[in-house]
């Protein structure tokens, strides 16, 4: 196991770095000169060459990647174009706010797309069983943009329940948790019923009805622990789209997450940010899926024959 | 047969309904089996063998339903019993062994959880009790280290391990009938001797009354008393082991005895039975074994014979020993299949 | 032309089609048998046909404003109400409905074509070739859902035909990694072997055997790609990162629905709707096309 650990962290080398080589390329593709952008349009030319040397723009590109790479992983991705904050400063919080929305997301998927899943399986072709996938299709075809305008227009403009933007409050968390989960839900849903369907047809479910155990233990316990194994991957894969997701959900609950500084600072062409932002997400991503890995092969352990 | 009998089997009736048809996998099928003694039940695959076990204890998949008929256990009908009473003789009054014993263990579990489940829900032994008991039970199916097994988990077994923990299993609460599966098919051929012989020991052991679903004459000769033979969801013979072997009636048992191997003659090639079992969605209208049989007549197509007692005490369904027999009233079903086949 | 002369043509021309005709003909087969797959599939022409005729349609032109009636109501007039410009809701989703799909389908069809050939060439050569590629796909699918596309729109000015490519990129490794699969599986089966032992060239056992074995998972992969395309495609001109106004793109009319949403909820309603109309569709196409080529699924 625990080499398992180190030589998939091994293999998380390789990813990112090339992440990295990414993200640091997107600034070098930009169109236009970074020193003209932070000096303005008018700026005369000897402010703009001072402005080259202090972000070492004039540097070979290779070094400047590394310095870039250095510093990224002491968790500073240099000043603001815009604001001349530093980025970490500007976007450490409004980290913590994205963080909890795709948490909060993430739980309420899991939570709402289990039972949904369970239920499905366990009454197979009943109208329930129907019903549940048929919304669950639907919550997979909805841009959660447009779901979230929905729900904000009902709740939040027409019964004045919940308040339409913000984040922060209880009553600001559930629309937006909401929109967020319902696709990630519709998922494991689906595959939760599947998954389900396919371990109440193995032969070990027939031996603990021949033991004599009730049909609630025979699904409960040995049937959705091993049903469970499969899901677990999806759950990782959903957490990275809830964070890309976050994105639309943030513009239009209008919440001071990453996401949404991201949008604002790609049309404000205030790319230290962007990139910061761009970044972040991957390297979360990456680690949540390395945990889910992990897991996974722990929970399939005893599965594997060899 | 003076014996108590524990298990006496009246005209079940089991089908699956699928889009509205009736599917009839078991039709009509009765027999007895007497207090501490094996019964096999013999057939292909599709004879309905399987289908009949499994209506015993209801473990039957989704569609299926028990359409008709009486399955009485100790004077007790099961087949008029509720969930929650069915569900108190499963694994403690009956117990049931399947096929695979690769797959039939939970993986996510040890050996030792899935034997105390069992304990737990018949006799509420809690964990420690539990655990010394399926030491003994492991013990008692020849388990090696029965210490260090409880402890792991089914994938860190071998196949033939896992049926012996299988056996372990159903034995927990000392049943008084053991349905047998198909137990060693799946096996290695040594391991298959060893469980059969584990079987037989703990039954004699025990006092168990046995059902051993199979289709290897084999098997029955060396662990039955009696023989239920089945063709499509009917019995079409039912002997005690010896008569089966020395004068099975039916065809159909006949051609079974041919295609196993035999030690005393010099036949060195098995003759399998021509053609395949019928599906039970187009059973064909007179005896299901006719269109594969040899001595079939017209009769034969038409009419479906019933289960006759013989003067020997066999019970057999086949037109050739009635009255009505339209055939070469000199017929000798096993002879004559012999000189057929050495001409 | 005598019989035996009659053969030998008949072969030949068997011979010449018959990976790709069988790989055809099963998989229509296969569709057709399949009742979600065939309710995708109706589905799907419709809003074709709906989103290439209805432009010529409708007599409304879905970019000219007319301020004496802006911000109506759903009527008889204006099925879907009218704007804040006062133009006709109805008119602008059908033709948005076009440009969406457009954009939908080309940067599935570009993603995918590179798609397949770099997951061909990594599943029939393996090796390091195989390594290194893979690799480079982990790194892509290290950016999730619509950040890839995202990030790359930051760098490139938002216009259609960027969206285009963004996205098209985010679909390789997708791709790229179901058809390294299958040409794994396919590479090994025996009749592949026979084909090189008796010297036909790599190109030629790739477009005649190889590509057609594969074609199903693609077609499936695409069906369900292009759902999520449209999310993607609608979602960044609604964020302002694709299709700009007065453009009648799907996700830009939610994007005028949202800063109208207090005077005017209609706005948003319809654009929204039809973009779920077509994820669904593709969606459930897909799912269908699946289950009906999944062999597990076959066999019950």
């Amino acid at each position: 196991m625990f080499q398992f650990i180190v030589r998939r962290l091994i293999q998380l080398i390789p990813v990112l770095l090339g992440v990295t080589i990414i993200v640091f390329s997107l600034m070098h593709l930009t169109p236009g000169n970074p020193a003209q952008i932070i000096a303005g349009e008018s700026a005369p030319k000897e402010t703009i060459e001072q402005i080259e040397n202090r972000l070492g723009l004039n540097d070979p590109i290779p070094v400047q990647y590394f310095h870039f790479l250095k510093d990224a992983v002491m968790l500073d991705f240099g000043t603001s174009w815009r604001t001349s904050l530093p980025v970490s400063q500007e976007l450490a919080p409004k980290f913590w706010v994205t963080l909890e929305l795709a948490v909060y997301s993430t739980i309420f998927s899991i939570f709402l797309g289990l039972i949904a899943g369970i239920i499905s399986a366990v009454r197979q072709y009943s109208i329930a069983d129907v019903g549940i996938m048929l919304v669950a299709l639907f919550g997979l075809s909805m841009p959660n943009f447009w779901f979230g305008l929905m729900l904000m227009q009902w709740f939040s403009l027409q019964l004045g329940w919940l308040p339409p933007t913000g984040w922060g409050s209880p009553q600001q968390i559930i629309l937006p948790v909401i929109t967020l989960g319902t696709m990630g839900a519709a998922v494991i849903a689906r595959m939760t019923r599947s998954s389900m369907l396919d371990v109440i047809s193995q032969d070990y479910i027939r031996t603990a009805r021949a033991k004599g155990l009730k049909e609630r233990v025979v699904i409960y316990r040995h049937a959705l622990k091993n049903a469970l194994i499969p899901v677990v991957t999806v759950i990782g894969l959903q957490f990275g789209s809830l964070l890309a997701g976050a994105v639309l959900t943030e513009t239009v609950f209008a919440i001071n997450g990453m996401g949404k500084l991201m949008v604002d600072r790609i049309l404000a062409r205030d790319f230290p940010v962007v990139q910061a932002s761009v970044l972040i997400i991957a390297v979360v991503f990456v680690f949540v899926n390395l945990i889910v890995d992990i897991s996974y092969k722990f929970l399939n352990k005893r599965i594997n024959m060899d | 047969m003076n014996q108590e009998t524990i298990l006496d089997i009246n005209d079940l009736r089991t089908s699956f309904l699928v889009d509205g048809f009736e599917v009839k996998a078991v039709d009509g099928v009765s027999f007895k089996l007497p207090k501490g003694k094996t019964i096999g039940i013999v057939g292909e695959s599709g004879s309905g063998k399987s289908i009949t076990a499994m209506s015993i204890l209801q473990l039957l998949d989704k569609p299926g339903k028990i359409m008709g008929g009486e399955i009485n256990f100790k004077g007790r009908d099961l087949t008029k019993l509720s969930e929650k009473e069915i569900r108190d003789i499963r694994g403690n009054e009956i117990s049931m062994i399947f096929q695979e014993p690769m797959t039939s263990l939970n993986p996510v579990y040890t050996i030792g959880q899935q034997i105390r489940e069992t304990l737990k829900v018949h006799q509420g032994l809690d964990k420690q009790r539990g655990t010394k008991k399926a030491i003994e039970l492991l013990t008692l199916v020849g388990i090696p280290s029965p210490e260090q097994r409880v402890k792991q988990y089914p994938h860190e077994l071998s196949g033939g391990m896992r049926q012996r923990v299988m056996i372990a299993m159903a034995l927990a609460c000392n049943p008084e009938l053991l349905i047998a599966d198909e137990p060693t098919t799946a096996l290695d051929v040594t391991i298959q001797a060893q469980i059969l012989e584990l079987i037989k020991d703990l039954q004699s052991e025990l006092g168990m009354s046995v059902i051993m679903i199979t289709h290897d004459m084999g098997v029955v000769a060396e662990t039955c008393d009696y023989v239920a033979v089945m063709y499509g969801g009917k019995v079409v013979e039912y002997q005690d082991v010896k008569s089966i072997f020395k004068s099975p009636k039916h065809p159909y048992t006949v051609g079974l005895l041919n295609s196993i191997p035999r030690h005393d003659t010099d036949v060195d090639e098995l003759e399998p039975i021509k053609g395949n079992v019928p599906s039970p969605k187009d059973m064909p209208e007179g005896c299901r074994f006719a269109p594969r049989c040899p001595f079939a007549t017209e009769l034969c197509t038409q009419e479906l014979p019933t289960l006759d007692t013989q003067a020997d005490g066999g019970e057999v369904r086949c037109w050739i020993y009635t009255d009505r027999w339209d055939g070469d009233p000199e017929v000798n079903v096993r002879e004559s299949k012999r000189t057929a086949e050495s001409e | 032309m005598n019989t035996e002369q009659m053969k030998q043509t008949n072969i030949k021309a068997t011979k010449k089609d018959r990976p790709w005709k069988r790989s055809l003909k099963d998989f229509y087969k296969k569709l057709v048998k399949n009742k979600s797959a065939l309710i995708g599939g109706y589905l799907i022409i419709i809003l074709i046909i709906i989103a290439i005729v209805g432009p010529f349609l409708t007599t409304l032109d879905p970019a000219k404003p007319d301020y004496a009636i802006k911000l109506e109501e759903p009527s008889a007039d204006h099925w879907f109400g009218t704007d804040h410009h006062g133009r006709d809701i109805f008119t602008r989703v059908i033709h948005g409905l076009w440009i969406t799909m457009f954009i939908g389908f080309t940067a599935t069809i570009l993603g995918s074509i590179a798609g397949v050939i770099i997951g061909i060439v990594s599943g029939y050569y393996g090796g390091k070739i195989d390594a290194v590629i893979m690799r480079f796909m982990d790194i892509l699918l290290a950016f999730p859902g619509i950040l890839l596309a995202l990030a790359l729109i930051s760098i490139l000015e938002p216009s259609r035909s960027n969206v285009i490519y963004a996205i098209a990129i985010f679909a390789i490794p997708t791709f790229a990694r179901i058809v390294r699969g299958s040409t794994l599986a396919t590479k090994n089966l025996e009749y592949i072997d026979a084909m090189k032992a008796l010297g036909a060239s790599d190109l030629r056992i790739i477009s005649k055997h190889i590509f057609p074995n594969i074609l199903s998972p693609i077609i499936v992969q695409a069906s369900l790609f292009i759902a999520n395309a449209v999310i993607t495609a609608s979602g960044l001109s609604f964020l302002g990162m694709g299709e700009q106004p007065p453009s009648p793109e799907l996700g830009a009319l939610l994007s005028d629905g949202r800063d109208f949403m207090w005077d005017a909820g209609h706005i948003a309603l319809f654009p929204g709707l039809v973009i779920m109309l077509i994820v669904l569709a593709f969606n459930v196409f897909g799912d269908g096309l699946r289950d009906a080529l999944d062999p597990k699924m076959n066999k019950k």
